[in-house]
């Protein structure tokens, strides 16, 4: 039994040298093509002009912490999840409540609105997603209509479930192949927990917010790290990211209530948002680009522009 | 124990890299040379020692980050509620004012959290009784239970620092109190307040399983298994990976309305949705950006409705439609619900592939093969490589028209007479067959034509 313990104890070591062997040699693989870096690039571009943005709606009616929003296609209508259970529907233009369901669990951690506009989904604690067909009749209970869909087979793939398996223990953003079910790329350079991702608009990329107060930049084709947006006094953890349309900005939501814009090809903040009364929990740009929307633990939602 | 607050149970300090960021800040504010100056304030007729003012704070802040006065305050009022920084006048209430206010720097404690609330609740009790706000009695009922053991030991250390208290000058004796209040505050906030170490619910599992995961033989052979995965990649050099940036924002810089604005207006500046009006999925009348849109891809063409009707509409004239039909079943078969898979993946096939179909779609045979081999075991992503196939063959005849050499052309300008209505890779003039008579634009208010100004059928302003 002892010997068999120690062939094990062997294996492991040979078998723990052998993977930081291999992956030093990654690293040297990918050194050999970073022959310039994104801002020196970036020189020949021109500097964005001085940006005015406000809140220009402000959607109260969350009994505590919002947790989660997504935008409907029309660009106009907001779904919203909190932690008392309750998710919302909104349209932010004229700021009215257009349907409100009460989930079973509380920390409803994600909600989604479907591509078609007539079904929200949301899901929580419980493990499930479930799904909702908006309806404008007032006398059906919406709650009676949910359906209740397994994850992987969700149409709705909009609704990302803060997976505390795969972002928030690990300072690793990964690529999975939803296909083969298999991680295709990873990248390890946040000193902290990731708390969100969004790809960059041309698929080529993706950023990432971490609890080390920076927002990173991922190129897939190049495979590393191309871009650090951090400031010294920004001290909290990027809690939600997302780009603009033409992904020149790059908007963070962060734990100290506040919101940072930034450049994302000259890597310099344009902007600081002040506002929330509490962290910022979600971000999101409008599907046409036109506002962003960012929900947090101070029970609103702010529309901006 | 640490000046700040103590993070909650399960959550190791290693995990709140903030509280450590604010540490750094703290120390070097207190730095003799460097800091922010100290010196004795004033409080009505007590003279504080080592005090530092709210404006002060405001201004260190400002020059050692270079940042405006603005996100200064912001900064310094996040020290102030979390404890690093108490005030002296008004201790109940955290914030930092920016003035001759008074402040100082925590300093730290040490003892185990539930002793040093015990004595503190203690002195407050025994000091005056029925000064205990009711959380607080709750909290110091409970705590008696808890260490009920080591009660007379609080109850002595509570009547000593009140001795000693009272031999201390008025001046330290203030400031003992308001550094203990602003700790108490801070680390058990009265029920209804805000705590600044509340944490979201995901973080607790993942302490668990953090520690869950040890480094097996099977982690190891995973990472090893991966790393070799990843050597075989091919990799892009950076300088095209980035260029490629350049050129993206480059282009879709104009069509960002957060970057570049938009006309009319934007309606959430303006409370006017004319835009939203214009830009109607479907609109009998696409703006001129919008059709620029349709150059960049094939993609965004076919994503837009009236993009995607002008490019049936011209299918129609020079090709069958059944390959654009094909993709978009496709489409409908990898978004759509679980439970069609089987009926769609079958209809698919008896519609476009089937030998002898109605609508036969014209796959190499290779690619033909490997999926009617798939179709025997059918799910959302088995007809993939079947319609990859057909997008590229749509792309590629789209761009060369029949029996025509394509010239490389810039984006036309839209104000063609001719009616040149699909973008670059579309290729040169079409056809008049081809006109799209319904294009216009809105107008740009700068650029005012004559009141005699007509637009023509197939004529577009810019």
């Amino acid at each position: 039994m002892a010997t068999e313990a120690l062939h094990e104890n062997e294996t492991l070591a040979s078998l723990k040298s052998e993977a930081e062997n291999l992956k030093g040699k990654l690293e040297e693989e990918r050194a050999k093509l970073h022959d310039v870096e994104l801002h020196q690039v970036a020189e020949r571009v021109e500097a964005l002009g001085q940006f005015v943005m406000k809140t220009r709606r402000t959607l109260k009616g969350h009994g505590n912490k919002v947790l989660c929003m997504d935008w409907c296609k029309d660009k106009r209508r907001i779904v919203s999840s909190s932690q008392d259970g309750k998710v919302i529907v909104w349209d932010s233009f004229t700021t009215n409540k257009e349907h409100a369901v009460t989930m079973p669990c509380t920390w409803v951690m994600a909600c989604a609105y479907a591509p078609s506009g007539c079904a929200i989904a949301c899901g929580g604690l419980d493990n499930k997603c479930s799904v909702y067909p908006l309806t404008f009749d007032k006398n059906e209970n919406m709650a009676a209509k949910k359906k209740s869909v397994a994850m992987h087979t969700n149409y709705l793939s909009a609704c990302s479930f803060t997976n505390s398996d795969m972002q928030g223990c690990d300072k690793k953003a990964m690529v999975w192949d939803m296909r083969s079910g298999q991680c295709v790329q990873a990248f390890e350079t946040h000193e902290s927990d990731i708390n969100s991702v969004r790809y960059y608009p041309s698929g080529d990329a993706f950023a990432s917010g971490s609890d080390d107060a920076t927002c990173r930049l991922y190129d897939l084709r190049a495979d590393r790290e191309v871009a650090i947006y951090s400031k010294e006094s920004i001290i909290f953890g990027a809690s939600s990211v997302d780009f603009s349309l033409s992904g020149r900005l790059l908007f963070a939501g962060y734990n100290d209530y506040t919101i940072n814009v930034w450049d994302v090809l000259k890597g310099s903040r344009v902007s600081i948002l002040f506002g929330h009364e509490n962290r910022v929990s979600t971000l999101r740009v409008s599907p046409d680009g036109t506002a962003f929307c960012s929900g947090s633990w101070d029970h609103t939602l702010r529309v901006w522009a | 124990m640490a000046a700040g607050p103590a993070p909650p149970p399960g959550r190791p300090r290693a995990q709140m890299p903030h509280l450590r960021k604010m540490e750094r800040v703290v120390v070097s504010m207190q730095d003799p040379d460097q800091g922010v100056k100290m010196r004795s304030q004033r409080l009505l007729v007590t003279v504080i020692p080592h005090a530092v003012t709210g404006s002060d704070v405001v201004q260190w802040l400002t020059q050692k980050f270079c940042i405006s006065e603005e996100e200064a305050l912001h900064l310094g009022a996040v020290l102030v509620q979390h404890g690093y920084i108490y005030p002296l006048r008004d201790p109940r209430s955290l914030v930092l004012r920016p003035d001759e206010t008074p402040y100082r720097f925590q300093v730290r404690l040490w003892g185990a959290v539930p002793v040093l609330l015990a004595i503190y609740l203690a002195k407050k009790n025994i000091r005056k009784q029925g000064t205990l706000a009711d959380y607080e009695k709750e909290c110091y009922d409970r705590l008696h239970t808890k260490i009920s053991h080591a009660w007379d030991l609080v109850l002595m250390q509570a009547r000593e620092q009140l001795r000693a208290a009272k031999q201390r000058r008025k001046g330290d004796r203030l400031v003992i109190a308001c550094q203990e209040q602003t700790y108490w505050l801070v680390n058990r906030p009265p029920p209804g307040a805000p705590s600044v170490l509340e944490q979201g619910p995901g973080r607790g599992s993942c302490a668990a399983s953090r520690v869950h995961m040890t480094k097996s033989t099977d982690f190891y052979k995973q990472e090893i298994e991966y790393c070799r995965r990843a050597m075989g990649r091919t990799r892009v050099k950076s300088s095209v990976c980035l260029e490629a940036y350049l050129s993206f924002c480059g282009q879709r810089g104009p069509h960002d309305p957060l970057v570049s604005g938009c006309l009319p207006s934007n309606p959430w500046i303006s409370d006017d949705d004319a835009y939203w009006v214009m830009n109607a999925p479907t609109v009998a009348a696409p703006t001129k950006l919008r059709v620029e849109r349709w150059g960049f891809s094939f993609r965004e063409l076919l994503e837009d409705p009236v993009g995607r009707a002008h490019f049936v509409d011209f299918l129609g004239k020079e090709f069958s439609g059944e390959n654009l039909s094909f993709w978009e079943a496709c489409e409908e078969l990898r978004y759509g619900a679980q439970a069609q898979v089987p009926t769609l993946v079958d209809a698919v096939y008896q519609q476009f592939l089937a030998p002898g179909a109605a609508r036969w779609v014209n796959i190499d045979s290779r690619t033909m093969e490997r999926t009617l081999e798939g179709l025997r075991q059918p799910h959302r992503y088995v007809l993939d490589d079947a319609q990859l196939h057909i997008y590229m063959l749509m792309k590629k005849a789209s761009m060369s028209p029949p029996s025509r050499a394509l010239s490389a052309h810039a984006l036309p300008t839209l104000t063609l007479s001719q009616g040149s209505a699909f973008p670059t890779w579309l290729g040169p003039p079409w056809p008049l067959s081809c006109q799209c008579s319904v294009l216009s634009t809105h107008r740009v208010q700068r650029r005012r034509t004559g009141p005699d100004h007509m637009l023509k059928k197939g004529q577009v302003s810019i």
